[in-house]
């Protein structure tokens, strides 16, 4: 009994101390995951609901452009009033017009065309950079990420200067007579993959970089020893263990390739249908708000899943370690 | 000077003039730019020897290791495996396997298909590959971990499934770089027999490179010692020990005092050294040493008695004072400070227990040892 008496005694004194710098410190540990999850509830979640409001909308000719608009100039029971004129049609709607399915599978399969491209040119820039002398990476690493420093739209605006009949690209091929006719590049699905290609680049290689560099290159040599050939080795060992950045990678591509509007607007022409398009012109041309809102959220949507795949993904790779 | 026993009995090719070699380096340099790690070497292993390359870090052990799995190619030179020249053939296509220091598990691979990993590559048939890593499992008692994958293991099982995979397909030599390395020092040397009795069971030869001459001594049938991409002596462990070739060996392995000196009189059986401060030593004769030339008498600290008064019937006795005393339970460690101002380190085996310091700081002292205790060295 005298035992239990003397820990009783001795456990509050022992445990104040450390419980008061716990609770110091859970809330300074809580205050930094505050912050961020404050900006997206104001900048994210909220305008999303907002936008998920306009979508159960109708067009109307006024200010804003749909009705009902929810406020509170009749009480509380006329915000409320307002619910009830809130309905799915536009959802439906979408579903009639083929256009809008044709824009997102059209959408799905150039950014998913566009990843795998991204992925064949990244790999071996990435393989080549974890290879080199561990001097001139940084070197190499800054050269990937050099093109940020000009502004996109600009560098895009350079490919219709290369890619356009009379542009660079056919000027060269032209005067060394590889070709007779100037190259149709420009206003088509091709221009759209190469400035995909060219601007998502650098998101592909540094994650697949950043995976193939810490691999230890012993387990090559080990591959090698126990009678693998080098091409047999990489794809046995190199590949497997270079697959989270190599999902990272496609991830980081695809989401924003889905939604991407400059690229097509810019060098695919007025003829592609993608969904960054689409919305663009419900909402700029035909002042949908309504409908450009539903086609907003169904696209979100899409892409939520990618995303969860993504941490999915990295949460695997994160429980496998090394 | 006669070959000293071999730790296996009756096993010492390397005596026999007919005994075909198994491994040669003839001759053998390799360059990395301006840098030569390995200098004209020449080396010959026996089949089925426990080969150990010793030497500090940068010694060109490893790239001879390297040059043998086919990652290095000679500058200059040849490497014969069995008789076969190995030039130009990818370590893929070499009959040796490699036990890499950092094991270089497949970490996306469980236990049994990095064991199985070399089986498939060479094409065997599934039930032979399951019967073969069955029996490597149990070799290296990791039946049970046969679906972890290496990450889920502690260090010394990760270094069994490194040594499984390397011997799987039984290559014709095991090549080991620093095996043992990265274990602590109960299972290092727990470690050291389990991989003698493997090489015994499975008959393969094994080279082993190693900058820890413990481990050199315990494992190794012969040792090549290297400094600065030479070989500096290839012996056994006792030969190397007992009968170092030169200064750098003796140095490098165990612990040694050295007397500079010259040959002062040489008559039937002894030969007598001046110290060169002047103490006087009789030794057994040393092979071709002539009137005056400078020698080095190196003799090993446990080959030296300490004692109080000196000893009546002692060839050689020198007179100084204790400097230092190390008491390290197994035995004690004198450091005698000679009359003429060189220090002597002397280890005395602590076979009856110790009740009082015989010999303490500042106390005279004799250090003595017979004709035949030491070594002379010419280099």
């Amino acid at each position: 009994m005298s035992n239990i008496a003397i820990t009783d005694a001795i456990a509050p004194s022992t445990a104040a101390k450390p419980l008061l710098t716990r609770l110091g410190a859970g809330f300074v540990n809580r205050l930094v995951i505050i912050v961020p999850y404050v900006w997206l509830l104001f900048f994210f979640l909220i305008p999303f609901v907002i936008v998920f409001k306009i979508s159960l909308s109708q067009t109307a000719i006024a200010m804003p452009p749909y009705t009902p608009v929810l406020d509170f100039r009749d009480g509380i029971s006329g915000f409320f009033a307002g619910f009830r004129n809130l309905n799915f049609d536009n959802y439906v709607w979408l579903t009639q017009d083929a256009l809008y399915f044709k824009a997102y599978i059209t959408s799905v399969v150039i950014a998913a065309i566009s990843t795998v491209l991204t992925l064949l040119v990244g790999y071996p820039i990435a393989y080549g950079m974890a290879r080199a002398p561990a001097t001139i990476r940084p070197t190499l690493l800054m050269l990937v990420i050099l093109p940020f420093w000009t502004s996109f739209l600009i560098r895009v605006y350079a490919w219709i200067g290369i890619l356009k009949p009379e542009g660079l690209l056919n000027q060269l091929l032209l005067s060394l007579h590889i070709i007779n006719q100037p190259l149709v590049i420009l206003n088509t699905y091709t221009a759209i993959f190469i400035g995909i290609v060219y601007s998502y680049l650098p998101f592909m290689v540094l994650p697949l970089y950043s995976s193939l560099e810490k691999m230890d290159y012993s387990l090559i040599e080990a591959a090698k020893d126990l009678g693998c050939p080098p091409t047999s080795a990489f794809w046995k060992i190199t590949f497997p263990l270079s697959l989270p950045g190599v999902i990272a990678g496609c991830l980081l591509v695809f989401i924003p390739a889905v939604g991407e509007f400059v690229i097509p607007d810019l060098l695919g022409g007025s003829s592609t249908l993608m969904i960054g398009k689409t919305l663009w012109n419900e909402f700029f041309a035909n002042r949908d708000w309504p409908v450009s809102s539903a086609v907003a959220v169904i696209l979100l949507l899409l892409l939520t899943v990618p995303i969860m795949l993504f941490q999915q993904a990295q949460a695997k790779a994160q429980e496998q370690g090394k | 000077m006669k070959s000293l026993g071999s730790i296996r009995r009756d096993f010492a090719p390397w005596n026999d003039p007919n005994a075909k070699p198994y491994i040669q380096f003839d001759n053998v340099t390799k360059k990395f730019g301006d840098f030569t790690a390995v200098n004209n070497l020449s080396l010959t292993i026996f089949e089925r020897e426990f080969f150990a390359l010793l030497g500090a870090s940068g010694c060109g052990k490893s790239t001879l290791l390297r040059m043998l799995a086919g990652f290095e190619e000679p500058s200059a030179g040849r490497i014969l495996l069995d008789g076969q020249d190995l030039r130009g053939i990818p370590p893929y296509r070499r009959p040796v396997n490699m036990m890499f220091q950092s094991y270089a598990l497949f970490p996306h691979m469980t236990v049994e298909n990095n064991i199985a990993f070399g089986l498939k590559q060479e094409g065997m048939a599934k039930p032979e590959i399951e019967k073969r890593v069955a029996e490597m499992l149990k070799l290296v008692k990791l039946e049970q971990f046969a679906k972890r994958k290496p990450h889920q293991l502690s260090g010394g099982q990760r270094q069994r499934v490194a040594l499984a995979r390397s011997v799987a397909k039984r290559p014709k030599v095991l090549l080991l770089d620093e095996p043992l390395g990265a274990l602590d020092k109960k299972l290092r040397e727990e470690t050291q027999f389990e991989l003698m009795d493997l090489q015994q069971e499975l008959g393969l030869t094994f080279v082993v490179v190693t900058h820890d001459q413990e481990e050199a001594m315990t494992m190794a049938d012969r040792i090549a010692i290297m400094d600065k991409g030479e070989v500096m002596q290839v012996a056994t462990p006792a030969e190397v020990y007992e009968a170092p070739a030169s200064r750098f060996v003796a140095h490098f392995v165990g612990n040694v005092n050295m007397f500079e000196g010259k040959v002062a009189e040489r008559s039937a059986n002894t030969t007598r050294i001046t110290g060169a401060t002047g103490a006087q030593i009789v030794v057994d004769n040393a092979s071709d040493t002539s009137k005056g030339a400078d020698i080095i008498f190196a003799i090993r600290p446990e080959k030296i008695k300490v004692s109080s008064k000196k000893p009546a019937d002692a060839v050689n006795a020198l007179e100084g004072e204790v400097y230092d005393v190390a008491y390290l339970g197994d035995m004690t460690v004198y450091h005698i400070k000679l009359d003429d101002g060189q220090i002597v380190r002397a280890s005395a085996l602590n076979a009856a227990r110790v009740t009082e310091d015989p010999l303490t700081w500042n106390d005279r002292a004799w250090v003595s040892f017979r004709p035949d205790a030491g070594v002379v060295l010419t280099r």
